[in-house]
């Protein structure tokens, strides 16, 4: 069973790769929206999906963080991509879309158009 | 809400919300057949004033202004009611909140708990500076996690460490589950 004894070797483990996700400043932020709309709507998982798939890949250049209700409740769960001055608002989202959203727009740097709310919005 | 841990984690974030650096989870089993389960959400936050404590259990109150439903508190105590169990909120203005609800788990009408290590960590990782102590116990039996002590062994290492945040939910799954010996 778990124990502390081994979140010590955890630790010893990471010394050498502490230090390179201190600063958020520059980095690409990706927000879910935590409010009780978005986490009755699925939010938890999509928040676990980007953060495994952020580890699995080694991604160093991207934080998650958790923001609240927008006023979009319908569209939960709601995910914004902040790079700079750019927003991008995914809708609906699922662990599903999270691999695809990250390869190909925390990685290849375009926006999956299809799974934002402006596609949502032309259907 | 799909599962009793995901009103969990929506109430904790109003705790987050009113400031609070230390947030307390406590989920106890009893009763006969420890069909009884008390959850127990404490802060130190900001903490509410007569009137808005009055307010937050009716739907069509809320503090925020991109909307104006507040559904959090209002969901988790229906969720205890139609068990035929309790909700009760107290709170003082600079003290801190207090929200505890019981649920009747033989009750067909009880969501189920749900995993509630993916909780915990999900505010562990989202909140490195408001500390946790998640509680789980039964027959006197209880297994903790306090984030202040996991915070000591890190040295200052990040807690939102992927492989800690995968190793918190593992420790708080298999421990919980030596104390209650079964799933809810």
């Amino acid at each position: 069973m778990k124990s502390l004894r081994e979140l010590q070797a955890i630790k010893n483990k990471m010394k050498a790769s502490v230090n390179t996700r201190d600063s958020v400043e520059g980095k690409m932020r990706i927000l879910v929206g935590m409010a009780t709309c978005g986490i009755a709507a699925g939010a938890r998982p999509v928040l676990n999906a980007f953060t495994e798939e952020l580890a699995r890949r080694e991604i160093s250049h991207a934080v998650v963080s958790q923001t609240g209700c927008i006023g979009i409740c319908q569209y939960e769960p709601v995910v914004e991509i902040v790079e700079g001055d750019t927003k991008t608002t995914y809708v609906k989202m699922d662990a599903e879309k999270v691999a695809r959203v990250v390869s190909e727009h925390v990685i290849g740097k375009r926006p999956v158009t299809e799974f934002t709310i402006g596609a949502l919005k032309a259907e | 809400m799909q599962e009793l841990s995901l009103n969990i984690l929506d109430i904790a974030q109003n705790s987050v919300a009113a400031g609070a650096s230390l947030i307390e989870i406590d989920i106890a089993a009893y009763g006969n057949d420890n069909n009884m389960l008390s959850i127990t959400i404490k802060d130190n936050g900001k903490g509410m004033d007569r009137q808005t404590l009055s307010n937050v259990t009716n739907p069509f109150f809320t503090s925020r202004t991109t909307r104006k439903v507040g559904l959090g508190i209002p969901l988790f105590m229906m969720a205890a009611q139609q068990t035929g169990g309790s909700f009760e909120i107290t709170s003082d203005v600079g003290v801190g909140t207090v929200v505890k609800a019981v649920f009747d788990t033989s009750n067909i009408d009880c969501t189920p708990l749900g995993d509630v290590w993916d909780t915990v960590a999900i505010l562990i990782q989202m909140n490195e500076d408001i500390d946790f102590v998640y509680t789980a116990s039964r027959n006197g039996e209880s297994f903790v996690c306090d984030t202040r002590q996991l915070k000591e062994i890190m040295e200052g290492a990040p807690l939102s460490d992927p492989m800690v945040v995968r190793w918190i939910k593992e420790f708080i799954e298999e421990n919980q589950f030596e104390i209650f010996k079964r799933r809810y």
